[in-house]
């Protein structure tokens, strides 16, 4: 339970967004899930390039992104806003923003969580 | 003590349409992190992220006092629940200095699972009382610890002052089955609730 030290890395949050505090849109939620959609990742910064060579395994959640790589989920959605910009990731499944998520959302939910016990 | 099976595939399944999130929340040391960790698929993940504002008392962590950082660890778990639909949940931390934190998890968020110990249980108080301000559904399940008083669930309403309608369940975190049980009736009651637009 303690919280135990995580390595830090070697350049800080605000060096890997180039000083920004803040992505370039707000689309992204801790459970978005993004794909990658270009294979090229010259002129990518290597904070850029490890998230890229990541992503390109497969489809990962924006909190996924972040505990893979050590980074903030703040500092995350700033990388992931840029990356999205410059086309090499595309996200789906997002998430519904509605105050009150429909019924057949919430019936996959319990039915899926049936289906485990 | 069966928990779920853990995969070494760290990705989703490409055909994955839509990701949900729940909120399992309560004060230190209820369970949080291995409820999380007893349902998650793969191992569990911990991601930090750094406050804005300064929290005005520490966390009585015995081994960390005097520790004034504003870095708080969230940890989270996933269950695909069907080739389409993935479930993400998210331990956090139940204070109120950590309301920024709470505001970027609750959008979104299906609704919360609050833990609650039977030793402890006036310190459930404050996540219940963030939960309602931000308009968030939430069921109650008591952690089953080995030594703690068990009560009926008469004095346990009492004791948490809950609505008529909210669920109360027993679980014991470190059991799959029991967990999910506890994951049902919050979303069980999450379709009785009667405004449901878009429906």
């Amino acid at each position: 339970m303690t919280p135990h030290r995580r390595e830090r890395a070697l350049v800080r949050p605000h060096v890997v967004t180039g000083g920004r505090a803040h992505p370039t849109r707000n689309t992204f939620d801790v459970v978005t899930v993004v794909v990658a959609t270009r294979a090229s990742f010259s002129g990518l910064t290597p904070e850029k390039r490890r998230l890229m060579e990541l992503c390109r395994g497969g489809p990962l959640s924006v909190a996924e992104i972040a505990a893979h790589l050590s980074l903030p989920i703040s500092v995350t959605k700033v990388l992931l806003s840029d990356l999205f910009d410059s086309g090499h990731i595309s996200t789906h499944a997002a998430l519904p923003r509605t105050a009150h998520p429909d019924l057949q959302l919430l019936k996959d939910v319990l039915d899926g969580l049936r289906a485990r016990l | 003590m069966a928990s779920a099976p853990v995969s070494e595939d760290i990705y989703l399944p490409r055909t994955v349409q839509t990701a949900v999130k729940l909120l399992i929340v309560g004060h230190f040391a209820v369970g949080k992190t291995t409820f999380v960790g007893t349902l998650s698929e793969i191992r569990p993940l911990r991601t930090e992220e750094t406050m804005t504002q300064a929290g005005a008392l520490v966390d009585d962590l015995n081994g960390v006092n005097g520790k004034s950082t504003t870095t708080v660890a969230l940890d989270f778990g996933r269950l695909t629940l069907n080739d389409q639909l993935v479930l993400y949940l998210f331990g956090a931390p139940g204070q109120q200095r950590f309301t920024q934190l709470w505001k970027d998890l609750a959008v979104g968020a299906l609704g919360a699972l609050v833990l609650a110990d039977t030793r402890r249980l006036e310190q459930s108080f404050e996540v219940m009382g963030l939960l309602e301000e931000f308009g968030m559904p939430y069921a109650v399940a008591v952690n089953d610890f080995d030594n703690a008083p068990s009560f009926p669930d008469t004095e346990l309403r009492e004791a948490l002052d809950l609505l008529p309608e909210t669920p109360l369940v027993t679980c014991d975190a470190r059991d799959a089955g029991s967990s999910t049980r506890a994951v049902i009736a919050l979303v069980e009651y999450l379709l009785t609730r009667p405004v449901q637009e878009n429906a």
